[in-house]
């Protein structure tokens, strides 16, 4: 379904400022808290109003300054999951189902039975909001809006209140509820795993303005620009001078020098690595007297982009180690859950492929 | 003892019957008006909200005689409204029932007003959001939503103010006057019973007004009661 939006709206210390057009079903806006993606979700809501611009959804405008038009939240058939799902603590789950419904009471029931059914709350009909589990009453949010077949879905922060083992239970169920869900859905959060299972389509936030937009995992695989590196999980950024077509200097690494696999381009200010990027660069030879491939540029048998590994500080985590360097790098290594020592001990150094240094380009300038 | 059943056996009623009417109707007008004022304010920009709340609570703050001073500037027979109501409509507030119920609402109307607005206040946003996300009307919103969800706040703003036209006294002598089976007051009478140095009969009344009271907050609180079940208690 189509979605145009195009709107601007003056917050407390910051322009929103959204351009988005495009016929993805599932998008995800990722930003970090107070960027303005919620303000965008209930600006297509109709729940806040931008100071101008449009907004428009399939074949309707929602609103639209310049032709004086703004619909009413009633008039968007476009549903909304709140962050604490706002479900009415008066009325039963099943009055909350039926709430947006309209018709005779028997097929207002119906319609709420076989969501209830859908949704695997049956036997809950009866109870009130704050009887029922977290999980529950999300169930239930959604089978209300879902009651009510919306064009749109937005999703507000869904799972930010709660804890590890349900969130990762419910984003499976979400999952299947967007599969099955014909209309568009827009996921807001900051939550970078979130945004990856849900959505097909991704829009960067940043202070008011959507820095980068693509599919996932185009998205993720090639950020471009340092903040959208950032919000996509990288966790190494820094400075760079370049030295060559493909080699630079890592001014905030203390002056490393590493080779990169694409061109640098004069627009390039920065790079990025991953930070489960790195390897062990063990300079030992095979047994055929050739160095090992590790730590090797794959056109030679140089080892390239070795970074020394100088009073690490270590971090156990269940799975995983985290490794932060004396320069400021981090490296995280995945690790074996019954050994508590650092497997095969500290490399002496590390080394990093050169077509997984992120080339990154500074955030343009904010339009104010 | 003998004394009190004697003061009882010739007390004359008609105070009790004045001050339960006139507490019912006031309560009854400033239940919905509260309620309709509070509404307004909640949803009015910062400054309307500033001067109607000072304007709607004012006659609380007041010291009811001056309340009632206003309301008989504004009631008397020898000035534009008064003249109006009662050459058009022959109604005459001053030194009537009618009086009562004015003076009353007006006094006990902020009480209402008050706690509607506090309770709209407190309610979460969001559920007004989610109503008009769903589709549903503003109307069915304020109904089905908000006032259920403010339910306890009301049930205490009624309570208070039915508490409060019950026992008026400064405003309705000023208004309404004190007179016999018509606007003499439960209030007024224990008043005047005391001036007379009779005691023994403020005393009976006093008993009465006190038990009245009893009755109606038990009353209110059994309503409220569903309402108040998801409030945890401290």
């Amino acid at each position: 379904m189509y979605l145009g939006l195009d709107f601007e709206k003056k917050l407390d210390g910051f322009h929103l400022c959204v351009r988005y057009e495009g016929e993805a079903r599932r998008i995800g806006i990722l930003g970090a808290s107070g960027c303005g993606k919620s303000m965008t979700l209930r600006s297509i809501a109709g729940i806040e109003r931008p100071d101008s611009g449009s907004i428009r959804l399939g074949e309707r405008i929602l609103f639209d300054s310049g032709k004086k038009i703004d619909m009413r939240p009633q008039e968007r058939r476009v549903g909304y999951l709140f962050q604490n799902y706002a479900l009415f603590p008066s009325m039963t789950v099943e009055q909350n189902i039926m709430a947006g419904l309209k018709g005779p009471k028997a097929d207002k029931l119906r319609r709420a039975r076989e969501m209830m059914r859908a949704f695997q709350i049956e036997g809950l009909g009866k109870r009130r909001p704050d009887e029922l589990s977290g999980g529950q009453q999300q169930r239930v949010a959604l089978a209300r809006i879902m009651a009510y077949r919306p064009e749109a879905v937005l999703l507000d922060e869904p799972f930010s209140a709660m804890d590890y083992f349900l969130k990762e239970r419910l984003r499976l169920e979400m999952i299947q509820v967007l599969r099955e869900y014909e209309g568009l859905s827009i996921l807001v959060t900051h939550d970078r795993d979130e945004a990856y299972q849900l959505c097909d389509y991704l829009l960067l936030m940043h202070e008011g303005q959507i820095i980068a937009e693509g599919p996932v995992k185009e998205v993720f695989a090639k950020p471009r620009t340092v903040e959208a590196a950032r919000l996509t999980g990288c966790k190494n950024i820094s400075r760079i001078r370049p030295l060559g077509p493909h080699l630079v200097c890592a001014e905030d690494w203390g002056n490393l020098q590493l080779t990169v696999a694409e061109e640098v381009s004069p627009e390039i200010t920065h790079i990025g690595i991953r930070a489960h990027d790195f390897f062990p660069a063990s300079a030992e030879r095979s047994p055929t007297g050739e160095l090992s491939s590790f730590g090797t540029f794959p056109s030679s048998n140089k080892p390239v982009n070795l970074i020394p590994v100088e009073e690490p500080a270590l971090t156990e985590l269940p799975f995983e180690w985290y490794v932060v360097l004396r320069n400021g790098l981090w490296w995280k290594i995945p690790k074996d859950i019954h050994s508590h020592d650092f497997q095969g001990g500290i490399p002496p150094s590390l080394s990093v492929d050169p077509s997984a240094i992120m080339l990154l380009q500074s955030d343009p300038e904010r339009l104010d | 003892m003998e004394d009190v059943l004697r003061v009882l056996g010739k007390l004359d009623w008609s105070p009790l019957l004045i001050s339960l009417k006139t507490g019912l109707v006031a309560t009854f007008i400033s239940f919905f008006l509260g309620i309709f004022a509070a509404r307004k304010v909640v949803k009015a920009s910062n400054r309307v909200k500033a001067i109607a709340d000072g304007l709607l609570t004012l006659p609380m703050v007041l010291p009811p005689t001056v309340a009632g001073f206003f309301l008989l500037l504004l009631f008397s027979r020898r000035r534009p409204l008064g003249i109006l109501l009662y050459e058009q409509f022959s109604i005459k507030v001053v030194q009537s029932w009618l009086g009562c119920i004015v003076a009353a609402t007006v006094i006990a109307f902020p009480l209402m007003y008050r706690n509607a607005r506090a309770a709209f206040e407190q309610i979460d946003p969001n559920l007004v959001y989610a109503g008009r996300t769903l589709g549903m009307s503003e109307i069915r919103i304020f109904w089905t939503v908000v006032i259920p969800t403010a339910g306890p706040g009301i049930a205490s703003g009624t309570i208070l103010t039915f508490a409060r036209a019950l026992g008026e006294f400064g405003a309705t002598s000023m208004l309404a006057g004190n007179i016999p089976g018509k606007t003499a007051t439960v209030s007024q009478r224990i008043a005047m019973v005391i001036q007379d140095g009779d005691y023994l009969t403020a005393g009976v009344w006093t008993v009465i007004v006190i038990l009245i009271a009893f009755v109606f907050i038990f009353l209110m609180n059994l309503i409220s009661g569903k309402a108040m079940k998801s409030v945890k208690r401290w």
